[in-house]
């Protein structure tokens, strides 16, 4: 091993002409990772300061700079008042039930995808099922409202026919939780499908083939085959997720319930409560103290789930 | 990817399926119908748009929202005519956006992509860390409104559309992979003894046999730029800089707004607002945000499918 290194040792520390060629290329993208990553990353000392325009002509970062520090002081307001209760609940209870949800509802289609007779039926499906990834929330927020218009919507008129009472669904808070997961995963299904089958369509046939010999029934043989042999793919894909445990979908709380007020205790999440910060405030610091959390609680979340899937199981972790 | 796709290609072929191990014909269908069902419901919120846009403003006073309007009319698309030159510069703010994002962006995101594949490159180890960080750690969105305002001042520039969306750690990754997988490294040496410079390699030789590549990127980049909306409505206050989907954002506002600066011939402006179709406007703009993406997205799906899934290529 060691006698391997040394003579790239050696050339390493030479630099030569490719290197120089090869920085000049990377050198707009690095600028952009500066830019547009790493100067927010910057900012969000902010988070532990007072921040205060002291100079108007003076950039964001002087002015961040000259404030004084508070130390924690941001922060309390989120453990204290009970917006932030009400933020932290609903977050972290909308995104469990989204990441078990958007691993258990696509794992189980490709399943069953996987065993269609017609190959051309299931790949038209999989086609159409992929077509809302493509819709904006904004264009969603139109679907919606043609089905949840409280006067025109095609809900409420079937309700009116059947002779009961129309709701004002975007007064109501009760059915939103519902709708907004339905949403959620019916967005993603499509997409999520895409890495599964993959793996499905990877997996030697011959396998099966034993199995069915052997006299294992097709469920069996997806228990005991198939999903063990997707289980990396699916802790990646858990990993990935947890990183969002603390974030969430801006446009599908927002946009889709149309920034109502009244559906306020069932659609405030972080990037909602965030949002608002932003726009009702001057200088909104208890937002970025809520930021520099979710950065923070993010970048943990998934390093731990990694490092407790590197314990269990060494194969699956990814980073 | 040319040759993962070809073989995608052979996998996905209906093989000689063996009949015997497959599921009870009741089985399948109950799965088909369960994926009819399923497909059903992501297609037909889009026609039902579709239809909305081409009803009567009679027909969805009387009975509403429906499938089956009572008269049909073209007078959302009419009123939508009569305020082309918005509409129209909406239209082309989102495709200036999209073409010079994705030009920008694959420019971006293949060239370090091709340095991190080259493993003799010194800074590649450095190169990887700073496209690693952003992927598990960000600044939040304080921060950044504020860089973008106050340090890099691209607030209501079209700069501001384009720029924070064009490269994404998860891009640079396909590329390297790509990269790494499929350009064999002779050649490479073989320009460079042949004294081209690595710029010259680059943009002659690597770029023209990555096609595939520079495609499934461009896809994945074009759809997010056109379906922005955020970074407008974050950033953007000045009308004439709106995008298609910031106009439908903002459609109860601008209704008003295209009724000011229609081609009213004539008419009161109060009038010609009443007189709007209002609802049918509304659904005929989605319609014309999700009819490009409903036009090309089938043709584009394979390298959709193919970027996701190299993605996900652990190594």
């Amino acid at each position: 091993m060691e006698n391997q290194n040394l003579p790239k040792k050696r050339k390493r520390d030479r630099w030569a002409k490719r290197d120089t060629e090869l920085t000049i290329l990377t050198l707009p993208t690095v600028i952009w990772y500066i830019c547009f990553c790493y100067f927010p990353m910057f900012g969000i000392l902010m988070a532990f300061k007072n921040y205060k325009m002291i100079d108007g002509t003076k950039s964001f970062f002087y002015n961040l700079l000259k404030s004084e520090w508070t130390g924690f002081k941001n922060f309390e307001f989120l453990f204290t008042s009970g917006s932030g209760a009400l933020v932290v609940k609903l977050t972290l209870l909308y995104n469990i039930v989204f990441i078990i949800l958007g691993i258990v509802i696509p794992v189980a289609l490709s399943l069953m995808m996987s065993q269609l007779y017609s190959k051309r039926f299931g790949k038209t499906c999989q086609t159409l099922m992929f077509l809302p990834y493509f819709m904006s929330w904004v264009v969603v927020t139109y679907f919606v409202f043609a089905f949840l218009s409280p006067d025109k919507g095609l809900i409420n008129t079937i309700l009116v026919n059947l002779g009961k009472d129309p709701v004002s669904w975007y007064q109501e808070t009760k059915y939103w939780p519902a709708i907004l997961i339905f949403l959620s995963q019916w967005k993603g299904m499509g997409y999520g499908m895409v890495v599964y089958l993959a793996t499905i369509t990877g997996i030697d046939n011959t396998l099966y083939e034993a199995a069915m010999i052997d006299g294992a029934t097709k469920f069996q043989q997806a228990t005991k085959i198939t999903l063990p042999l997707m289980k990396s793919v699916i802790i990646m894909m858990f990993i990935l997720a947890m990183g969002g445990l603390v974030r969430s979908d801006f446009g599908l709380f927002y946009q889709v319930t149309k920034g109502s007020d009244s559906l306020y205790t069932v659609t405030e999440t972080i990037d909602v409560f965030i949002y608002k910060m932003i726009k009702t405030q001057p200088n909104p610091n208890m937002g970025s103290a809520a930021a520099f959390l979710q950065s923070v609680v993010g970048c943990g979340l998934i390093l731990l789930s990694n490092w407790i899937v590197k314990k269990v199981d060494n194969e699956s972790a990814i980073i | 990817m040319a040759d993962t796709l070809k073989k995608r290609k052979a996998q996905e072929e209906p093989e000689v399926e063996s009949k015997i191990n497959r599921v009870k014909p009741g089985t399948n269908i109950l799965f088909s119908s369960i994926f009819a069902i399923l497909a059903l419901t992501c297609i037909i919120p889009a026609i039902f748009i579709v239809i909305i846009s081409f009803s009567s403003m009679e027909s969805i006073n009387e009975i509403g929202y429906s499938f089956l309007p009572k008269s049909w009319s073209l007078d959302a698309y009419n009123y939508l005519w009569n305020n082309r030159i918005m509409i129209g510069r909406a239209f082309l703010v989102s495709i200036v956006v999209t073409v010079g994002g994705v030009l920008i962006g694959l420019f971006l995101t293949a060239s370090m992509g091709y340095a991190l594949s080259r493993s003799n490159y010194k800074l590649k180890g450095i190169y990887s860390i700073i496209v690693f960080i952003p992927m598990v750690f960000g600044g939040g969105l304080v921060s950044t409104y504020n860089v973008y305002t106050s340090v890099l001042g691209i607030k209501d520039t079209i700069w501001v559309l384009i720029l924070p969306l064009v490269v994404s750690s998860f891009n640079v990754i396909i590329c390297r992979t790509f990269f790494k997988t499929t350009i064999p490294q002779s050649i490479l040496e073989s320009a460079e003894i042949d004294g081209a410079s690595q710029l010259r390699t680059y943009f002659t030789i690597v770029l023209p046999i990555s096609k595939p590549l520079l495609a499934t990127i461009g896809i994945l980049l074009s759809f997010s730029l056109w379906n922005d909306w955020f970074q407008s409505l974050m950033y953007i206050s000045d009308p004439k800089m709106y995008s298609l989907q910031a106009v439908l954002m903002n459609v109860e506002k601008n209704i008003e707004f295209l009724a000011q600066n229609a081609d009213t011939m004539g008419a009161s402006i109060a009038a010609y607002a009443t007189s709007m179709p209002k609802e049918p406007m509304r659904m005929a703009m989605a319609v014309l945000i999700v009819g490009p993406i409903a036009c090309v997205y089938p043709f584009f799906q394979q390298y959709f499918v193919s970027g996701l899934t190299i993605g996900s290529v652990k190594e």
